[in-house]
């Protein structure tokens, strides 16, 4: 489980988040909504400790990074498995080479067994033949599926996505959020989910938190979410006529 | 206040380029292959330079010796001096600080600017000892290699161009080439070698590094480091004559 407690980071004169107290559970899909500018990114760099929150605590099951020694965060972040929206694969590695990469730097395995884990973390999010390939030579969908392959190489009990299906289109999209749902089941994972896509939240929004301006403007799950009568998130989740629709039909 | 403050954040960033590295054997391998991509890449370009450059300072001292009563010789003896002191480890350093350093900014820079130097920041691999320690290293072994290239292809050059051009013989030119020669001045061009390949690689890392913003940004960081580093080799360069010589 990670929890954060009362954080709050302050870029200059601009708060971006501000006093954000939420858990995310081991073995569900957490989704952390909210607009574009909402303080959704700095969380989960916060998370990550690339950036360091003012103030406040952030537990890794139990354990808080931020009063951890870089030695220690290093070890915790052997744990975390990371999809970063653009998928930042290394572009100078094939396919191969990047879902190998995390093996090679901290496993003792042979290269053997390093290549059938490579290929069993592929065909796990359903890419084959791929192995040679660089990254140009993928579409969105399939960078984004070689990240979650990288992500998930070493096992990690923790993984975080910064908008997994940004830029796809919706039926790629709908496969990716399946597939970290799927994922998350499989490996008992504490999985986070950065996004501002309704269909992820309504697909897969087994715990969320929005954020508005910075604060933790609701927390609840999918079904909830229906009957909410917050007005911020009533005016972000169904802004479109299709979700009014849908929520219209839902009461 | 800035530049202190950049000065500070640039020793702390080359602490951590020498922290120790995760797994030596991938270093050893980074190394090689940055010795291939930015040192033997740059092979042709440094001698193509390099000859022509000893061509045209050889004409040149042989155009100021016209009609004076020094001996011939002496176009070999000051084309020597002039490529090992000064052409070879300076101009042709400054030359690489726009070819290499460009590239390691403009590599790094992207890197940063899509997130890939955070991935590997998650994964728990020190970014800077990864990807800029190789660099340096390869640069610091290779580009001595490189300046002891260009010296013989400058001084190469200076032969053709002044025995085809009949300003002297070739047994003048070498006797030139033989006259006074004094072994620690090429030692003293080796130590300027390594401390610009230093600059070239740490300085133009530094900029790409830190990169913020986008592709534009990236640019900039590239022309940052091409300027840096080709200032800090001047001034270097008096700073080390003045010491050594």
């Amino acid at each position: 489980m990670v929890e954060v407690k009362q954080i709050s980071k302050q870029f200059g004169e601009n708060q971006v988040l501000n006093d954000i107290s939420f858990q995310f559970e081991k073995g569900k899909t957490n989704l952390v909504i909210g607009q574009s500018g909402s303080g959704k990114t700095v969380l989960l760099k916060c998370l990550l400790g690339l950036f360091k929150a003012d103030k406040g605590e952030i537990l890794f099951d139990g354990a808080d990074i931020l009063a951890m020694t870089s030695k220690h965060l290093k070890l915790l972040r052997k744990e975390v498995g990371m999809v970063f929206q653009g998928g930042a694969l290394f572009d100078s590695m094939d396919v191969e080479s990047n879902v190998m990469f995390p093996l090679k730097m901290f496993s003792q395995d042979s290269k053997e067994e390093m290549l059938e884990r490579v290929n069993f973390c592929l065909t796990r999010v359903n890419l084959e033949n791929v192995n040679k390939l660089y990254p140009q030579a993928l579409s969105g969908g399939m960078k984004k599926r070689v990240a979650i392959a990288r992500a998930i190489a070493l096992n990690p009990k923790y993984l975080l996505c910064d908008e997994p299906n940004s830029g796809l289109d919706p039926y790629t999209a709908i496969l990716i959020d399946n597939l970290l749902q799927e994922i998350t089941h499989e490996y008992g994972m504490t999985t986070i989910i950065n996004t501002h896509d309704m269909n992820s939240v309504m697909e897969i929004g087994e715990k969320i938190l929005f954020i508005k301006n910075g604060k933790k403007a609701w927390e609840g799950s999918k079904s909830e979410i229906i009957q909410t009568d917050s007005d911020s998130l009533r005016d972000f989740v169904f802004s479109s006529e299709l979700f009014k629709t849908i929520r219209r039909h839902a009461q | 206040m800035g530049f202190v403050v950049a000065i500070g954040k640039y020793l702390l960033f080359i602490l951590e380029v020498f922290q120790k590295p995760e797994r030596r054997s991938v270093m050893y391998r980074l190394v090689v292959r940055d010795i291939y991509e930015l040192g033997a890449k740059s092979l042709l370009f440094v001698i193509f330079v390099s000859i022509f450059m000893g061509a045209v300072v050889c004409i040149q001292t042989a155009t100021n010796m016209e009609g004076s009563w020094f001996p011939r010789y002496l176009i070999g003896y000051a084309t020597r001096d002039t490529i090992i002191l000064e052409f070879s480890p300076t101009i042709i350093s400054l030359l690489l600080a726009g070819k290499i350093g460009s590239n390691i900014a403009s590599g790094l820079g992207t890197m940063r600017v899509t997130e890939q130097i955070d991935a590997l920041e998650v994964m728990g691999v020190n970014p800077a000892s990864y990807l800029v320690r190789p660099k340096v290293f390869a640069l610091l072994f290779f580009n001595p290699l490189l300046i002891c290239v260009s010296m013989f292809g400058g001084i190469f050059g200076g032969f053709m161009a002044g025995t085809l051009s009949g300003e002297c013989t070739a047994t003048e030119f070498i006797a030139g080439l033989q006259y006074d020669f004094i072994p620690f001045k090429a030692v003293y061009a080796l130590i300027k070698t390594v401390v610009f390949a230093f600059v070239i690689s740490s300085v133009s890392a530094f900029h790409g590094f830190y990169t913020q913003g986008g592709a534009l940004e990236v640019g900039r960081s590239s022309t940052r480091a091409v300027v840096y580093s080709s200032v800090l080799i001047i001034v270097l360069n008096y700073v080390i004559t003045q010491i050594l010589l």
